[in-house]
């Protein structure tokens, strides 16, 4: 329980996706005009991640291990995702539509979503077993849906500021990912 | 200039992908550390472009149209697999640097982008140079930023220290995850007032495609997302 505790926190927040791995940089950037975009890209990002987290885990521990075929990984876990996030959007819409309402737009997306495979291939790396990877999984995407809310909360406050012309869009977003990224820094001692 | 050296000259200049296209940004971020690290991935990348340029390239008439972006990923993947295997075989130390940024760059959307908008429409040869091309062109752009990391976070270009620690205080940020946005940011300003004093020339720089537009349509890999937009 401790240690699961311990991977939550570490994942969350210590190393946040985003802001200290730079994993999911382009919904991160793209995706976070608005609180309630980036709220619902959050929220898919926490449910594909989840499920794939547990899919890839049941694959590689499953099958790629007794087979000894590990070194394809890579390639297995790719289309995994790919096919697993096309499936998730087609039952969604048929037997959950008003969370496909939500989430729907969302999830096409995510399906090259760096942070997915990251996710999937960190679990690997660190040999955790398949709770331990969906506890991962689960908080990196919250660590993932933490940081864009925030960041779309600030692009609201700062949207009619004076900002110099050459910084105005992209580069002043950036500079606020800087500062926040300074900010989380401030939680690295707490593992 | 005949049409293999414009593709070269393409990549490296007119469209290069990490200043002018602005493609590419995770790993840019993530391994520009040092300017050993930057080459070390920019070189990893530019051997599987080239070769999935290749790849694609030849098989582009075989490969049928709706399971186009399916099998690009497999022959990106497995040209990733094999490039970390053999990272991991002859430049170990580079390779535990990298970790899971080298497998990462299947998703890289520099590759997929050349592969669907390029390779799988143009004869062999000319998608090699493209391949050489872009891949030197974001080789130059992690070192350029790797190196300007380096220097201001560690007083080194390679490693080996050019600003004496007696009376350079290294500003270690830069080193860290919020350099990397900061540096960054500064490109985009810069190349911002570029893109502007070109355009007053008359010479317009080609338009910034990459995640940092929030331009789905324009990355390669959408065509995955079955062609659809979030907004």
């Amino acid at each position: 329980m401790k240690t699961l505790i311990l991977i939550a926190i570490g994942s969350a927040i210590v190393n946040n996706v985003v802001l200290s791995q730079f994993l999911g940089i382009c919904p991160f950037l793209g995706v976070s005009k608005k609180t309630e975009t980036a709220a619902g890209m959050g929220g898919a990002v926490i449910f594909v991640i989840g499920i794939a987290s547990f899919v890839t885990s049941l694959i590689y521990k499953f099958i790629l291990m007794p087979t000894d075929t590990r070194y394809l990984q890579t390639i297995v876990f790719i289309l995994v995702i790919a096919a697993l996030v096309q499936f998730v959007e087609m039952f969604l819409k048929k037997s959950m539509p008003s969370l496909y309402e939500s989430l729907g737009v969302y999830l096409p997306l995510i399906t090259t979503n760096c942070a997915v495979l990251g996710v999937a291939l960190t679990n690997v790396t660190k040999e955790y077993g398949i709770l331990e990877s969906v506890v991962n999984g689960l908080a990196t995407a919250g660590g993932f849906f933490i940081a864009i809310c925030i960041m779309a909360g600030i692009r609201e406050k700062i949207e009619y500021n004076d900002i110099p012309k050459p910084f105005q869009g992209t580069a002043i977003v950036l500079i606020t990912a800087c500062l926040m990224s300074i900010a989380f820094m401030g939680f690295s001692g707490m593992i | 200039m005949n049409k293999y050296t414009e593709r070269l000259v393409n990549g490296l200049i007119k469209e290069n992908p990490t200043f002018v296209l602005m493609l590419g940004m995770c790993p840019t971020l993530a391994v520009t550390t040092s300017a050993m690290n930057g080459l070390g991935m920019g070189l990893s990348t530019t051997l599987v472009l080239v070769f999935s340029n290749l790849l694609i390239s030849v098989f582009r008439k075989v490969i049928p149209d709706g399971v186009r972006m399916p099998a690009f990923i497999v022959i990106v993947a497995s040209l990733v697999t094999v490039v970390e295997f053999l990272m991991k075989a002859y430049t170990p130390a580079l390779a535990v640097q990298l970790g899971v940024y080298i497998p990462l760059i299947v998703v890289n959307c520099i590759i997929l982008g050349r592969a669907e908008s390029y390779a799988s429409k143009n004869p062999v040869m000319p998608s090699v140079f493209d391949g050489i091309g872009m891949g030197l062109g974001f080789t130059f752009g992690l070192t350029c930023i790797g190196i300007i990391r380096e220097i201001l976070g560690a007083g080194q270009i390679f490693g080996v220290q050019v600003f004496s620690l007696d009376w350079f205080t290294p500003i270690t940020i830069f080193v860290m995850a919020p350099g990397a946005f900061l540096v960054l940011a500064f490109l985009v300003a810069i190349m911002n007032i570029v893109r502007e004093k070109m355009d007053a020339k008359g010479k317009p720089l080609a338009a910034p495609s990459g995640c940092l537009t929030g331009d789905c349509a324009s990355c390669g890999q959408s065509a995955m997302c079955t062609g659809k937009k979030s907004e």
